[in-house]
């Protein structure tokens, strides 16, 4: 693919709001997990909470998407000055050539959660004040976004699970590379509701303390919540040290619902399709910000799939214990956290991560260390087997 | 580089899949757009998917039947392999049925849902198993855009189709929700359309579109129960544009998108 310019960036997870939060805390190997206190929930797990979500505000005029997610992708978008290169990049090309390209797994279905409580005792009926079209609805996020910024042009939400907001970048390459649009905001947006939470635990997939990726004594995710937003543009001649993405590779397991491919196959595809489709050979990946999520399948799978093409060459981590799996934002978090690697020469460890699963022959950081990678790659795999794999580079 | 030199949003259409209430396959449904039979009000026939194993068959949400119904039905018309095909699935909402019984054992005192309901409640639950049951391997997305959703699919599916030169099915459905979120989002039935989408012309293709934005707005159906599942389901949008491909007509056909930009499809019989 034609590589297409990272103008702004921006990501908000349970590290903190915006990049110096951010940055701040993978050079620091800080977790942002905590003992699942959240609503009502009453579960053995960690969470990666957002902090002060619930007080930020939609303007008067979006008051009907007001919910949890809603109010995250507004506190993200006002973060790291991402909504004013927002308006800028609205002027300069007008509000039809900006399109909108959102990941989410759940968007804002905690507001039907809590709905259900509030059914009226005779008829069942959902209360008045209930919107299911402005924050369930998965697309919530992404009219949201469009409304906020006055667009008239394309949008559309991804919802793949966990590949989501990786995919993202995908869709909106390939509108870019059509010239149907100008610039892309591209992101992904999921916030704690029940669903998620008491689903996992219903898989056995969460664990009881804090997550460990690559951990020999490895037993679950530690579920997250996150905001994380980039301006895609095309650039013939983007300055030394802009981040770019290169390539984008996508796949199918079609082998479980729940489960990932064994011998991560799909993995696999994905990555090698993202290296066609960047042009680029194994060797020249500097950096590796795998999916991890801390399962015993999902990281074994990954492990056989990222070692059969890397070998033990590349330094890699999952950055989820610090985050926590922020399910269909981890896609975008992740990029986000690629794109700080790449600008910053830190390569981030794995908060959490004590023993080596010596099972798995990969360069796995469990502490920060210095280092100045061109190329990265970025792992997002999902439910249903839905996988992508994204290449950042750094422009010379 | 102007969007004026970029390649525009065209494919071949080689197989169409199509299921409504009253309109069982696309069969019945292009006889009925064609003026040649009538359209007779009756519920969605969901036929039991013969592609999955007896137990997955029987288990099997009434969004995975749909799907497997209309993306198997546009494949074989099209004469190609499933196992290879890329797939773009444009859905306004997840299995409707599964998120409300999700939501009401959530709002009691017992929460340990089960995992099966679970996994089942992604919005790509009816993708994840079209992958299992085909065997595909190839790029799958999952889109969203409540209303809009079947040009947004389109949108996606042609930028694969045009850029990456890959055949893809687009398979946009909707279901209903029961009470009570039937009364915040009344979709009436399950119904969806599938097409087979070539990058290049073959002895299989119907059809050649090209689609751009447009400021005119979308064409209704001239048949007054037609226009009312056009409405009623958004993967049901496409009806202008399948009544052409139904009768073989060339020319140009608006179809709803987001609002301020529908998407004008000029559309070629082969």
């Amino acid at each position: 693919m034609t590589p297409l310019l990272l103008s702004a960036y921006t990501a908000t997870t349970c590290l903190g709001r915006g990049l110096a939060a951010t940055r701040a805390a993978l050079r620091d190997g800080r977790s942002g997990l905590a003992p699942c206190a959240f609503e009502s929930v009453a579960l053995d797990t960690w969470i990666g909470e957002v902090a002060a979500v619930d007080s930020e505000k939609l303007p008067e005029s979006l008051a009907i998407y007001d919910c949890r997610n809603n109010r995250l992708t507004r506190l993200g978008l006002e973060t790291d000055g991402f909504a004013d290169r927002v308006r800028a990049t609205v002027a300069r090309y007008g509000s039809d050539r900006i399109g909108v390209f959102l990941g989410t797994s759940t968007a804002g279905i905690l507001q039907t959660e809590l709905a259900y409580r509030r059914r009226d005792p005779a008829s069942g009926a959902l209360p008045d004040d209930f919107h299911y079209r402005t924050t369930h609805n998965s697309f919530s996020l992404a009219e949201f976004t469009r409304d906020y910024f006055g667009l008239t042009g394309m949008a559309m939400a991804i919802s793949t699970a966990c590949s989501s907001s990786a995919k993202v970048f995908a869709a909106a390459a390939r509108q870019l590379e059509l010239g149907s649009i100008d610039a892309a905001v591209v992101g992904g947006v999921d916030t704690l509701c029940l669903t998620t939470l008491y689903g996992f635990a219903s898989l056995q997939l969460t664990s009881a303390r804090p997550c460990r990726p690559y951990d020999s004594e490895r037993n679950g995710i530690s579920i997250g919540e996150g905001a994380a937003f980039a301006l895609l543009e095309r650039c013939d001649q983007p300055a030394a040290g802009s981040v770019l993405l290169l390539g984008a590779g996508e796949s199918s397991d079609a082998y479980h619902m729940s489960s990932p491919h064994p011998e991560g196959l799909g993995a696999r595809l994905a990555m090698e399709a993202a290296l066609r489709s960047a042009g680029l050979a194994a060797a020249d990946i500097g950096y590796i910000n795998l999916h991890g999520t801390a399962t015993p399948a999902n990281d074994a799978a990954e492990g056989k799939a990222v070692a059969a093409l890397f070998g033990d060459r590349v330094p890699c981590s999952s950055t989820k214990g610090a985050t926590g799996h922020t399910l269909g934002a981890a896609g975008a978090v992740e990029a986000v956290i690629c794109a700080l690697a790449l600008g910053d020469g830190l390569l981030p460890g794995s908060p959490g991560t004590e023993h080596l699963d010596p099972a798995i022959p990969l360069d796995y950081l469990r502490q920060a260390r210095a280092g100045r990678p061109r190329v990265a790659l970025s792992n997002s795999f999902g439910f249903g087997g839905s996988n992508c794999s994204l290449i950042f580079g750094v422009a010379p | 580089m102007s969007a004026g030199q970029r390649p525009p949003l065209t494919a071949w259409i080689a197989g169409v899949g199509f299921l409504a209430p009253g309109l069982p396959d696309w069969a019945s449904a292009a006889a009925v757009l064609r003026g040649e039979a009538q359209h007779i009000a009756a519920p969605s026939l969901l036929p039991a998917p013969a592609i999955l194993p007896p137990a997955e068959r029987r288990r099997a949400s009434r969004v995975v039947k749909t799907t497997l119904a209309i993306g198997l039905e546009a494949a074989a018309q099209a004469g190609a392999d499933v196992a290879t095909l890329a797939t773009v699935f444009a859905a306004s909402g997840a299995d409707g049925h599964n998120c409300h019984a999700l939501c009401e054992q959530l709002a009691g005192d017992d929460r340990q849902i089960s995992p099966t309901r679970f996994h089942n409640s992604v919005h790509n639950a009816a993708a994840g198993y079209w992958g299992i049951a085909t065997k595909a391997m190839a790029p799958c997305q999952v889109i969203c855009a409540y209303d809009a959703s079947f040009g947004a699919g389109l949108l996606d599916a042609l930028g694969q189709v045009v850029v990456d030169r890959q055949t893809t099915l687009l398979i946009a459905y909707d279901s209903e929700y029961p009470q009570p979120l039937f009364a915040k989002r009344p979709v009436p039935d399950v119904g969806g359309v599938a097409l087979l989408l070539t990058p290049e012309r073959s002895e299989r293709s119907l059809a050649e579109i090209c689609v751009a934005p447009s400021g005119q707005p979308a064409a209704t159906m001239a048949e007054a129960d037609l226009e009312a599942l056009r409405l009623a389901i958004p993967a049901m949008r496409a009806l202008p544009l399948l009544q052409k491909l139904a009768r073989g007509e060339g020319g140009s056909v608006v179809v709803d998108y987001l609002p301020a930009i529908p998407l004008q499809i000029a559309i070629a019989p082969c």
